[in-house]
């Protein structure tokens, strides 16, 4: 995996001065720092701290800046939930008086440093009996004594520690994680295993010995074969019948249908010789075959198992919420919230169902449902719609709709959501299976009635020798092998794929459809310029008052502040926060105000639409900090490759103000849509396959999800690939979005090459067939044809690609 | 040629006993996680020493 760290270079590179000895970001030395180590923030010092007093600081030394920065404080009672017995129960695997058991996901696992401290909890949290994480899929497996702490006391000290786990009622409702890559294993073991033998018992028929082998001995050797062959037809063979036979019912001819074929004629035929002692049959050529499909199929199956794809609206919401009873306060599951209840809404907290607002005020992000990127202000008496996310203080709601009825869940419940892909697309095998297994029928049948013509005692052999040799053993290698190489190619270079078959549909996409907010403006790094002088005090008390608000502009305000050198964060005196106005405190006996125009006594004259504006007013400096919604960077560069070669749209759920901006970005006859809820954004996907469009949705996968699950190939954006997962085909990192022409120029490419492929098999198919037509297929023949075939078809594809992604500079 | 036989048999029962020994690690789950081990082999226990609170 790309994930492997701790190369040599790494270990050997001290930690820069300039670099948190925690999470290497950058910091400025001497700020904060214990021993000469130089942290960032105080979190990261904390961290550092407990490892220290409880000797783990191992945990430095296997990796070099290993640690994860906090993103934000855990609120005092974001995991109470956590308490709620019923939420317990779904998701403990194991519960008893002394002991409990459960797996967590945690995404921000990703070095050896993790593995290590996650396996010695035990060491901080004498509670933890056992610790063990699966690295490839961010699981802690971890089992503790709930007498000595409770579930929520080690969720909170993982948390602490950077490792906050993702509860979700996806884990919630739990259904028993099956790797279905076992049974395939099994498989793979068992075709090797009869392979192996097999091939060693017909090799006195490979050199052809007549002399002092007995019969009964050939005899014994045959049946034995047939023995081994016997698990290969009914256990290895299983998933070939049944595709095939869902195919015949469908009514449609995939590729497993002329492959089912010819495993039945080499196991019948086969058969039918040992038994009536004509010929040594061809089971070392079956097992061979279906060892080497199956590999295929290994390959094609290989997936990101750390990243999730298929979520739905359930893993948005909370596990557990609290709810109001006369005055006391309880946590409940999400599914025990009725009509009537009184829920108690804390900061950052989703709205789980529509609600009436019960407090006074209320600030909601709807980003999630309408793609507004800034917070709504509600009064008391509003509707609240399901999806929101609070930001500042605590609300009270009275439930009005339970959560399966809610206005969000209504998105979900839509088609798009419950059919499946599958019948609704064609992979080009399966195009091409449609004639090939026609064709191969017809020679089939045109040999036999020739030999029953000239030769009936030929017939027989003649007619299975041509299915035999037909089966497209190396057809049905071709696209897995060239598929899984250039997934594994993107996955590299931090573009990941929900499965290889993802590759060939965007190499047949015609239209891009683009989501604005966290999709071409980048949510982060926006530029802010200052206007109007501050002396250093006067930043820092800008700098400590916005530390301590949520709204998106004050921390966007905070990371420029975080990264600048010199500026230290203080405490505050007398904050106060005054909703839709700003922040106003003391910092070091100073004393100012951050916010609206209005609220620093500032003459607006605000006109430009690009940008938002922070107002200050510390001390007679007046002023503001003007924040641009930038564009993502190479942006202007993928247009100009992508135009003309693709129809582009942008749909955003902001307001039309930057309408004439975002115009002399994309070419003219660019499609611009905004104020697109969610369900909007759906339609004018399905409008656009409805005129034939095969469409690539690009968003952040939020409030797009409806958008992304309906588009042929939907690629979600995100800062940071472990921590966040939509539903999606794929998950692209931010840093890459330039790339994304060269993406699908490869997977273009791609499909070359499977084509490529193909005609190469289709060159073996026609020295088999006319072997096979003219009745002189031997064995040995058989032996040595399918597996150089299949052989060397791997071979071209996976070098091939591993060629292209060297030639395109991918 | 019967000890031909009882040479074969005798290869596939040991060729059986590791089939069944691959079944089982694949059923205990040993190709679950294929980076854990790896580094989890190389995790000393020589730090413990400052395990005692005083080192600070």
């Amino acid at each position: 995996m790309e994930t492997l760290l701790g190369t040599e270079e790494a270990t050997a590179k001290p930690v820069g001065q300039g670099e948190c000895y925690h999470c290497g970001d950058p910091c400025s030395p001497g700020e904060i720092s214990i021993e000469e180590k130089n942290f960032c923030c105080d979190g990261c010092k904390l961290v550092y701290q407990i490892l220290d007093e409880n000797g783990l600081c191992n945990y430095y030394d296997l990796e070099q800046t290993p640690g994860i920065k906090l993103k934000s404080a855990p609120t005092d009672d974001q995991f109470s939930y956590l308490e709620s017995a019923d939420i317990q129960k779904q998701l403990l695997d194991f519960q008893s008086e002394t002991f409990e058991k459960l797996t967590l996901y945690i995404p921000a696992i990703h070095c050896s440093s993790c593995i290590w401290l996650l396996e010695n909890l035990y060491r901080l949290q004498p509670g933890v009996k056992q610790s063990r994480v699966n690295f490839v899929k961010k699981q802690l497996t971890i089992g503790y004594d709930p007498s000595e702490i409770t579930l929520r006391q080690l969720v909170e000290q993982l948390a602490s520690l950077g490792y906050e786990p993702h509860i979700s009622l996806n884990n919630g409702e739990k259904e028993k994680s099956y790797n279905p890559n076992r049974s395939l294993f099994i498989k793979i073991g068992v075709a090797g295993f009869a392979f192996g033998n097999v091939m060693l018992l017909s090799f006195p028929e490979y050199l052809g010995f007549e002399g002092p082998m007995d019969a009964e001995v050939r005899t014994f050797m045959s049946y034995l074969n047939i023995v081994f062959a016997l698990p290969v037809i009914f256990y290895c063979s299983t998933d070939y019948f049944l595709s095939a036979w869902s195919g015949l019912r469908k009514g449609f001819i995939n590729i497993d249908i002329p492959i089912s074929i010819g495993i039945l004629t080499l196991f019948l035929r086969s058969v039918y010789e040992i038994i009536s002692a004509t010929g040594p049959g061809y089971l070392d050529s079956l097992a061979g075959l279906l060892f080497f499909l199956l590999i295929g199929k290994w390959f094609q199956q290989k997936t990101y198992e750390g990243l999730s794809f298929e979520r739905d609206y359930k893993s948005y919401f909370p596990l557990g919420i609290t709810r109001v009873t006369n005055g006391s306060t309880e946590a409940i599951s999400l599914r025990q919230i009725e009509v009537g209840n009184t829920l108690l809404i804390r900061n950052r907290e989703i709205i789980p169902s529509d609600s009436v607002l019960l407090s006074p005020h209320a600030k909601v992000d709807y980003s999630f449902v309408t793609g507004e990127s800034e917070p709504v202000q509600k009064k008391k008496g509003a509707y609240l719609y399901a999806g929101g996310r609070l930001v500042g203080e605590r609300i009270e709601v009275l439930v009005d709709k339970e959560v399966a009825q809610g206005y969000l869940t209504q998105l979900w419940n839509q088609d798009t959501f419950s059919k499946s892909d599958e019948g609704k697309w064609q992979s080009l095998v399966d195009q091409i299976a449609r004639y090939f297994t026609g064709i191969i029928l017809a020679i089939a049948s045109i040999t036999a009635v020739y030999w029953s013509m000239t030769d009936p005692t030929v017939m027989f052999t003649a007619f299975t020798a041509v299915l035999i040799v037909a089966c497209p053993c190396a057809l049905a290698l071709a696209t897995p092998f060239t598929l899984g190489t250039a997934m594994s190619a993107f996955g590299s270079r931090r573009f990941f794929l929900k499965n290889a078959t993802i590759i060939e549909k965007l190499a047949g996409i015609t239209h891009i459809v683009f989501d604005k907010t966290g999709t071409i403006t980048e949510t982060g790094q926006s530029g802010i310029r200052q206007v109007g002088s501050l002396d250093t005090n006067g930043l820092e008390l800008v700098y400590a008052l916005v530390s301590q608000s949520t709204h998106p502009l004050s921390r966007k305000l905070f990371n420029h502040f975080a990264v600048q050198k010199g500026l230290i964060l203080r405490s505050v005196y007398d904050l106060e926060e005054l909703e839709g106005k700003g922040l106003q405190g003391s910092v070091e006996g100073v004393f100012g105000k951050v916010g609206s125009a209005k609220f620093v006594d500032w003459e607006d004259t605000k006109t430009d639409i690009n940008s938002s504006r922070v107002y200050f007013s510390v001390e007679g400096q007046t002023g503001y900090f003007e924040i641009a919604n930038e564009f993502r960077e190479g942006l202007d560069d993928l247009i100009g490759t992508l135009q003309g070669q693709y129809g582009l749209s942008l749909i955003s759920g902001d307001h039309d103000a930057e309408e004439e901006r975002l115009k002399s970005k994309f070419p003219i006859g660019t499609t611009m849509k905004f104020e697109q809820s969610p369900q909007d954004k759906l339609a004018y996907v399905q409008s656009l396959q409805r005129e034939g469009h095969k469409v690539l949705m690009v968003g952040d996968g939020l409030n797009d999800a409806g958008a992304l699950k309906q588009s042929e190939v939907g690629i979600a954006l995100t800062e940071s690939v472990s921590s966040f997962s939509p539903a999606c085909d794929g998950i692209l990192e931010a840093s890459r979005f330039s790339r994304l022409s060269a993406f699908i120029d490869f997977a273009k490419s791609s499909k070359s090459i499977i084509i490529a492929s193909f005609v190469i098999s289709f060159l073996y198919n026609l020295v088999g067939l006319s072997l096979a037509v003219t009745g002189l297929l031997e064995p040995v023949y058989a032996a040595i044809l399918m597996p150089v075939s299949s052989i060397s078809v791997v071979a071209f594809a996976t070098l091939s690609i591993q060629l292209l992604t060297k030639m395109k500079q991918l | 040629m019967l000890i031909i036989v009882g040479l074969i048999l005798t290869s596939v029962i040991v060729a059986s006993f590791f089939l069944v020994a691959f079944i089982w690690a694949t059923k205990s789950g040993q190709f679950e996680d294929t980076y854990g081990p790896s580094v989890r082999i190389l995790f000393d226990d020589e730090k413990k020493p400052d395990q005692s609170p005083e080192k600070n």
